[in-house]
């Protein structure tokens, strides 16, 4: 163990979130369940988009809109009176995978700044739909009647939604692992280092690029239908573009390129968040030049700091 | 459906064009030649107006207001350039779009300090209220016109500045290769923040426009500038013609699409189908016009040669 710092910080830092149900419970502030429960809500998304943007080099700015698709597909069906989380969840999945599919192969046959300015005005396009949509709350958005319903599995109950969150994001880690080194994760990775030379021993990387785009957008869509169920509510500006540029910040802050990083950028951001918005109701203010900080002088991320066992990133 | 209803929104679309045309001349022109993606240009369109609106009230004079504006937001996208931006144009795209996203919650919370959030609505100028009538029956707002010939002339100028004179030269030269003019004893620096500053100015000029038809608040700019991105998308990034043709293209394509798409629809679909689904694909016309644009030409319209 002493000489695989990484796996201890993951290990410490799992252990610690399913600590936190019962801490707050033994503090009475149930508060922060629902904090961090919402802060793995968005480690789940920041890991979808991390697999794309670190493993894939695909700057993708228009996240968000997978969130809100799959918000929206829990919302529009429990809206319509079908409430089982067993239709709403896989239908979320899907639908932000459908979307996914048709802005990945429009945007990844461009590259660079063509490709993060066509994801971040799709995106956008999304937003704007959400906007219009009337029945569904038009711009105020809409509160969810119920959530998601999982027969013996009550989500109303915030310790059992909490560990449901839990589970999924261990999953999420343990599949993503799987998917970056497994032939297809190299195949990116390589793409994303030097095209040419992928391209040259014989691997097209639009196809793979594809796949890995809609896996995340799919991923990130249960991270949408989390967060309305999470929030009970939904509304168009889960998709609005700083959401995007948020979700891409965690991923820098934690660590891009590794898996646990996007978890440990969307615990330290929400608690930054939390904290500042508490001190100042222009918390943005500091928050933005933290970000160029960042940027600028910490490129690696927190998780980036701890020192990296072996020659194999993840 | 009237022709003179169809000619007026026709202005409007063009209006807005220039509008988009003054943004993204800017933006494509940072990109173009220091390779820098720049989300903070939205920035410094809603500077523009703020400012505007503010030396407005000083000084009761709409002249001296768009000098001392235009002016101020030089300064402004100078004095960014130098302490923020600089660093960032050996970066790569990700580093450029965090660290200038970054900018904007800086700038958006600045103005919600020094402004407050709630919009601003600043007076048309007295000596351009009212109509001029440009065709019997056809009378059009002085203002809107007025922002038509600016930003015609304004294209106009940039043409003449780049195709003909030797900063413009040096321009042209710096997008195809920078390393080169460098080389060649150019203060490569110097050029950087002089376009970088004239971009600003130009984004101030149209927030500083936007003023009297839109709402001036926190968070304006970014609202345009996604639309702006859009424009040199389908232009092709780089490119200032390539600009200009986008931005009359989704200009008309956004004003004559919320004017008329509801009316149409209702002649071929049930009305109350088309009230639900008019303003809805009005809104997101633009971007599947970029996305048809792109699926023939992943390179837009006019991909700058280099």
């Amino acid at each position: 163990m002493g000489r695989r710092p990484r796996a201890v910080v993951v290990v410490a830092g799992l252990l610690l979130l399913a600590l936190v149900p019962p801490v707050a419970a033994a503090l009475a502030q149930p508060f922060y369940v629902d904090l961090f429960r919402r802060m793995m809500i968005f480690a789940i998304a920041a890991l979808s988009l991390d697999l794309i943007l670190g493993y894939g080099g695909m700057v993708s700015f228009g996240h968000a809109a997978y969130l809100g698709i799959g918000a929206y597909a829990v919302g529009i069906l429990g809206f319509h009176g079908i409430e089982s989380g067993l239709i709403q969840w896989p239908v979320a999945i899907l639908a932000s995978a459908l979307t996914a599919l048709v802005i990945g192969a429009i945007s990844i046959r461009t590259s660079g700044v063509y490709f993060i300015m066509i994801t971040l005005a799709f995106a956008q396009m999304l937003y704007y739909l959400g906007i219009s949509l009337e029945t569904y709350g038009g711009d105020n958005g809409m509160p969810l009647r119920t959530r998601s319903q999982f027969g013996p599995i009550d989500l109303r109950n915030p310790y059992a939604f909490y560990y449901l969150v839990l589970a999924l994001l261990v999953l999420f880690l343990l599949l993503g692992a799987r998917f970056v080194n497994a032939r297809f994760g190299m195949v990116i990775r390589a793409a994303k280092s030097n095209e040419p030379r992928a391209r040259a021993i014989g691997f097209s990387p639009y196809g793979y690029r594809l796949t890995a785009f809609v896996i995340a957008g799919g991923m990130c869509g249960l991270a949408g239908a989390l967060l309305a169920n999470q929030t009970e509510y939904l509304t168009p500006d889960f998709m609005h573009w700083t959401r995007s540029g948020e979700i891409m910040f965690m991923v820098i802050l934690g660590g891009i390129g590794t898996l646990f990083g996007p978890v440990i950028g969307a615990v330290v951001l929400l608690l930054l968040e939390d904290v500042l918005s508490a001190f100042t109701a222009h918390w943005q203010i500091i928050l933005g030049p933290f970000l160029v900080l960042v940027v600028l002088f910490a490129k690696r991320g927190l998780f980036g700091l701890v020192p990296d066992a072996g020659g194999r990133r993840g | 459906m009237s022709v003179l209803l169809v000619l007026e929104q026709g202005l409007n679309g063009l209006q807005f064009g220039v509008m988009l045309f003054l943004m993204a001349a800017g933006l494509t022109l940072v990109f173009g030649i220091m390779n820098l993606v720049n989300l903070a240009h939205g920035s410094l369109y809603m500077i523009g107006a703020y400012l505007a609106a503010t030396f407005f009230g000083w000084t009761g004079s709409f002249l001296l207001a768009v000098a001392l504006s235009l002016l101020a937001t030089l300064v402004v996208g100078i004095v960014v350039e130098l302490t923020a931006l600089r660093t960032l144009y050996e970066r790569d795209h990700l580093d450029q779009v965090l660290a200038t996203f970054g900018l904007i919650l800086f700038f958006n919370e600045l103005i919600a300090i020094l402004w407050g959030r709630a919009a601003l609505y600043i007076g048309v100028p007295p000596a351009l209220a009212g109509y001029i009538e440009l065709l019997p029956r056809l009378r059009y707002p002085t203002y809107r016109a007025a922002v038509i010939l600016v930003g015609l002339a304004v294209a106009l100028l940039l043409y003449v500045v780049v195709a003909r004179t030797r900063l413009g030269m040096l321009i042209r030269a710096g997008a195809s290769n920078r390393t080169m003019v460098g080389a060649l004893g150019v203060n490569i620096r110097l050029l950087y923040t002089v376009v970088f500053g004239a971009g600003a100015a130009l984004a101030g000029l149209a927030g500083l426009m936007a003023g009297p038809i839109y709402a001036v608040q926190p968070g304006m700019g970014e609202q345009i500038l996604i639309q702006v991105f859009v424009v040199i998308v389908i232009g092709g990034i780089g490119s200032i013609h390539g600009a200009l043709v986008g931005a009359i293209l989704v200009g008309m394509v956004d004003t004559l699409g919320r004017a008329f798409l509801r009316p149409v629809l209702s002649t071929v679909i049930t009305p109350t189908a088309a009230d639900a689904a008019g303003p809805a694909l009005a809104s997101i016309l633009i971007y599947v016009l970029m996305a048809a644009v792109l699926f023939f030409r992943p390179q837009g319209l006019f991909p700058p040669r280099g």
